[in-house]
């Protein structure tokens, strides 16, 4: 069972952010479509979800908001840590909001404060 | 005249019609038809009336029975004295519905039924391949008499297939210049004009002949007179006593005949451009019918006088001038006869195979391919005309068999006579339905019906020599009689019928229409939505080809003031759709067909009621008004279709902004990543690389987009630099095929093209274009969606200098609702299939073809996407060269 | 422009007469061929019965010929009068 799920349908970004979380000893898991996101974190049931907002077929904010309605309520309050290329710096029902690009060190701060 | 010098005469001749019928079309294909549709020309070709009946058998007709030929030219003299307000009328309705027939014109005042038109079809070729065989005989007959003295058995032997070989080449004449295209109105220009020269062959031939007989063979007009009254005083020429009867029926039968015939009714009707003709026609047609007729009594008179007794007077047009030792002037008769036979075997071959096709094999083979969207777009087209061909063919060979079985033993007048009383049938459900609204479809049924057996056991079957089927009273005359009863019957049920029975709405609704000669309405409930054009240009396709439908489809949208392909379905639209297809197909088809796609709910009383008001309403305002209520609708039209785009673009503006931003900041999320995790100095070598590898790329996307972006403003502002040079399509094309082969390399596509076509010069930017074309190719490598996909490249030459190339995939295509967003920045928003570009391709597109002067727009309804782009010769000044000209 | 409208109604007037003319023509034209061959078939079918229908005819074909010039003539005049006086534009719809 991962600690945390990327949603990102970027493979160079999510193969970063990746590579820059697993160095701190997180055990991390992929999947690159908005199609099939929910589904994703209902399997592997994460401590943590990283959301892109753009992705193809299903946005990153529906997915979001599907997951806090979910009928089982850990799933329903799994954290979720959304990563935005637009600049907004608050979006309901996120946990935290990370703006792209960013500071490894910034990812690296936020996923610890989130998992700890 | 030696056999072979009138073959080879009659050869020549014949390749002369060719020539003139060819080219008359390329005449009128080049657009020029305005000495085509002349009225006199239009005059002459209405002489295809007089067939060879009249030019052998009108002096073997008066020879027997005097006086009496004449009725056969009194009566059309009769119809034409009334051409101002009666044909003038008959052919502006028949124009107004396309129709392309006789049977094509009842069927769709009667409610569009095409098991009427079946009917009406049948009547007709039942009456005319005995006509058509009378034709053939004709010929032949007139072979021989050049061919009686001192032949070899091989001459003899030949002659014996005149028939067959004059079958063929008519036959062969008639499938080249009258099935060549399906137009959307059924005019035959070469067809025409070759038979407006045959009439004047064919009267010069006869007032020549006229002249020689009274002024050579007799002592001038006084001594004709007095021949003639010898013969007609004669107590052994009973014949000659005209019967009031006979005279009164004949007279009635042709009239009718001369707009029922099918024949008629094709050069009188089909083939005018406008109703005004009739005006020089309304006493020129009369005239030349008087020309013809004046000489027959002499003639008859002068072959009774000279001539042995058991000569065939059905012959004394050529036996004269040969007896008399005047070759030219009997090979000259013989040219006209000849004319006279061919003319109207070809139209009335047209007229026949039409309604065969049209009313028989189009409608069952429709019945039996319930096929939707059928995969072969050309399909129906290709029936259509291969039907027509198979119908000439076919009644050829019946006219053919029936001329032989027959033995040809039968005076030619009473063969053509069986013609003229079958369709004259016809004519009372023709006159009711155009000056009677209550005339409805059952009474056409019961008049043309009844009328018709009677034709058939009194007057078609005793003229194969199966007789007495009926009782005739002993003191009238049989053929008299059988005339009035069958038409007397014939109206009375016609009648009767329309009165006790009720038309459904449809035909109310064409009542109307013909009644009241107002442009029809179609009032069918369709579905709303753009989607709905798209079945019916594909539809249209099937009939007329791509080309042509897609230019109708354009016309119509720009005539709601929208651009693009798809009009929306008001009732006008689809009126004039159903009336242009019509014109290729007859009415009922068509309205079949179009009820088929665009799903016509049944129309009901209430809805009738809806539309008659309307048309009341329509005909009174005036024209002033309609044309404001128009430009009104256009307007608002535009107006709405600018604010919904004005919406839409504004709505992108805001997610172009966003959608800039994501663009931009996504290629550097990953290079600032992965550029941090380089500063770590434990990575191995290989991760080292990999990474550097990976903001090398994404910083070559950043690149991209920025050109982009500049690439497009630097369009769009107009100051695009361009370096044109004369290319050749050809490479182009070959040069984008493999540029664009990069993109999906692992799909294998099959690429149709034409190379030949494609060697068109212009004078354009070769690396502005190409980009155009790369884009277009490459972006059906990424989205045809087909198992097997397929590329298909046509280029057309335009007329005016320039070119277009289509450029269309066989996969789902792109649905309608998206095809005016398609060349917009960032149309690609949210699009599942993203792959790489930022959605700028097809906009820059758009405006590269605007800097050459043309333009690139998408084509709907061609079975995959499809993309045109239209170049011209050369791309146009820019604009300070103007300014410099104005100065 | 007092004068103009009465010009357009007697040029409608006459044009209303010319094509009542018009219906008339094969009325009579049928009354003509027909009423003598059931008056006195015998005198028709002789030669002097022959110079009478063909003299008929080529009257009948005069009689149209002139009919139809005055009614083109009168449609023109008709159609210029009251487009001068209701409408200024072109009629497009004329065919």
């Amino acid at each position: 069972m991962p600690d945390i799920l990327i949603i990102e349908d970027e493979p160079n970004i999510a193969h970063a952010v990746q590579f820059i979380l697993s160095r701190d000893g997180w055990q991390v898991a992929l999947h690159g479509d908005g199609l099939g996101g929910i589904e994703a974190i209902r399997g592997a049931k994460p401590r943590l979800v990283i959301l892109d907002v753009m992705l193809p077929h299903r946005s990153g904010t529906e997915i979001l908001a599907e997951l806090r309605g979910d009928h089982d309520p850990s799933i329903a309050a799994t954290p979720v840590l959304l990563l935005t290329a637009r600049g907004q710096a608050h979006v309901p029902l996120a946990d935290e909001v990370l703006a792209k690009p960013f500071a490894n060190d910034d990812l690296r701060a936020v996923v610890r404060r989130m998992l700890v | 005249m030696p056999f072979e010098a009138l073959v080879a005469g009659c050869l020549a001749y014949v390749a002369l019609m060719f020539g003139v019928a060819f080219a008359a079309d390329r005449a009128a294909g080049r657009g020029k038809v305005r000495w085509l549709d002349h009225p006199v020309v239009y005059t002459l070709s209405l002489s295809v009336y007089c067939s060879a009946w009249t030019f052998y058998g009108a002096v073997g007709y008066a020879s027997r029975s005097g006086l009496e030929f004449a009725t056969i030219y009194l009566g059309p003299t009769i119809v034409f004295a009334g051409a101002w307000w009666g044909l003038r009328r008959l052919v502006r309705v028949a124009r107004m519905h396309h129709v392309t027939s006789i049977a094509d014109l009842i069927s769709a005042r009667f409610g569009k039924s095409n098991r009427l038109a079946g009917l009406v079809t049948l009547i007709v070729v039942v009456a005319a391949t005995p006509y058509v065989a009378l034709q053939l005989q004709s010929v032949s007959l007139s072979f021989e008499v050049f061919a009686t003295d001192g032949l070899s058995d091989i001459r003899v032997a030949g002659m014996q297939g005149t028939a067959l070989w004059v079958a063929a080449g008519l036959a062969l004449f008639t499938i080249i210049f009258g099935t060549r295209n399906l137009a959307a109105d059924e005019r035959h220009h070469g067809v025409v004009t070759a038979i407006a020269l045959e009439a004047v062959v064919k009267i010069l031939a006869f007032l020549a002949l006229g002249i020689f007989v009274v002024w050579g063979l007799a002592d001038g007009p006084a001594d004709m007179v007095d021949r003639i009254h010898r013969t007609a005083t004669d107590p052994e020429n009973r014949g000659w006593l005209l019967q009031p009867d006979r005279w009164t029926a004949l007279i009635l039968v042709s009239g009718a005949a001369v707009i029922a015939l099918p024949r008629m009714f094709q050069v009188l009707v089909v083939e005018a451009a406008d109703e005004d003709r009739l005006a020089t026609a309304g006493w020129a047609f009369p005239a030349y019918l008087f020309a013809m007729s004046l000489f027959v009594l002499p003639i008859a008179v002068m072959g009774r006088d000279v001539l042995p007794a058991d000569a065939n007077p059905d012959l004394y047009v050529l036996t004269l001038p040969a007896q008399s030792g005047q070759n030219w002037l009997a090979f000259l008769v013989f040219l006209g006869g000849f004319s006279a036979a061919t003319s109207m075997v070809v139209v009335c071959t047209i007229a026949v195979s039409t309604m065969i096709s049209n009313h028989w094999l189009t409608p069952l083979w429709l019945t039996l391919r319930r096929r939707p969207q059928s995969g072969d777009p050309e399909d129906l087209r290709g029936f259509v005309l291969n039907a027509r061909r198979l119908a000439i063919l076919a009644m050829m060979a019946v006219s053919w068999t029936y001329y032989q079985a027959s033995g040809g033993t039968a005076a030619l007048a009473s063969m053509g006579l069986v013609a003229f009383t079958g369709m004259a049938q016809v004519m009372p459900a023709m006159l009711g339905g155009l000056l009677w609204r209550g005339a409805n479809r059952q009474g056409a049924y019961a008049g043309v019906g009844t009328g018709s057996l009677l034709w058939m056991l009194m007057i078609f079957l005793p003229s194969l020599g199966i007789d007495g089927l009926l009782p005739v009273p002993p003191e009238v005359d049989p053929l008299a009689f059988a005339i009035l009863l069958s038409l007397a019957v014939n109206t009375l049920a016609f009648i009767a019928l329309s009165i006790f029975g009720m038309p459904d709405p449809v035909e109310r609704l064409q009542g109307l229409s013909f009644v009241s000669a107002v442009d029809p309405i179609r009032h069918s409930r369709v579905a709303r939505g753009v989607d709905q054009a798209e079945p019916l240009l594909v539809m249209a396709r099937r009939v007329w080809g791509a080309e042509d439908a897609l230019r109708f489809f354009q016309t119509e949208a720009a005539l709601q003031g929208k651009s693009g392909y798809l009009p929306d379905l008001t009732p006008g639209f689809l009126t004039r759709l159903e009336r242009r297809l019509a014109g290729s197909i007859g009415s009922a088809t068509a309205h079949a067909m179009i009820d088929s796609v665009a799903g016509g709910v049944k129309l009901t009383v209430s809805d009738l009621m809806q539309v008659a008001d309307e048309a009341q309403r329509a005909k009174e305002e005036t024209q002033r008004l309609e044309n404001a209520t128009a430009e009104l609708a256009r307007t608002a039209r535009q107006l709405h279709e600018a604010n919904d785009k004005l919406t839409a673009l504004s709505v992108q503006k805001d997610a172009f902004l966003g959608q800039i931003s994501h663009e931009l900041r996504t290629p550097m999320t990953s290079v600032r990543a992965f550029s941090e995790i380089l500063k770590n100095p434990t990575l191995t070598p290989e991760e080292r690389s990999r990474f550097a590898g990976i903001i090398h790329d994404e910083a070559g996307r950043l690149t991209r987009l920025l050109d982009d972006l500049l690439d497009l403003s630097v369009l769009e502002s107009g100051q695009a630099r361009l370096s044109v040079m004369p290319v050749t399509l050809h490479d182009l094309i070959d040069r984008a095929l493999t540029a664009a082969s990069a993109t999906r390399p692992e799909r294998h596509f099959r690429v149709e093209r034409d190379p030949l076509a494609e060697y068109v010069g212009i004078i354009t930017d070769a690396d502005r274009l190409l980009q155009v074309l790369i884009n277009v190719i490459s972006n059906a490598r990424k989205y045809c969606d087909a198992e097997h996909p397929v590329l298909i490249i046509r280029v057309i030459r335009v007329l005016q200098g320039g070119a277009q190339i289509d450029i269309a995939d066989n996969g789902s295509g792109i649905e309608p609702a998206r095809q005016a967003l398609i060349f917009e920045k960032f149309a690609r928003l949210n699009d599942p299939a993203r792959a790489g570009g930022a959605g700028l391709g097809l906009a820059i597109c758009k405006e590269i073809m605007a800097n050459l002067g043309g333009e690139i727009t998408y084509l709907p309804g061609q079975g995959g996407a499809a993309f045109r782009v239209v170049l011209p010769r050369r791309p146009p000044v820019p604009s300070d060269a103007g300014w410099r000209h104005r100065a | 422009m007092p004068d103009r409208p009465l010009f357009l109604e007697r040029a409608s007037f006459r044009r209303r007469r010319l094509g009542d003319a018009a219906r008339v023509m094969p009325v009579l034209a049928l009354l003509l061929v027909l009423v003598p061959v059931w008056w006195m078939p015998e005198r028709i079918s002789s030669a002097g019965g022959a110079i009478w229908l063909f003299g008929l005819w080529a009257a009948l074909i005069v009689a149209i010929w002139m009919l139809h010039r005055t009614l083109r003539r009168a449609d023109a005049t008709t159609l210029r009068a009251s487009r001068a006086i209701t409408d200024p534009r072109p009629d497009d719809h004329a065919v």
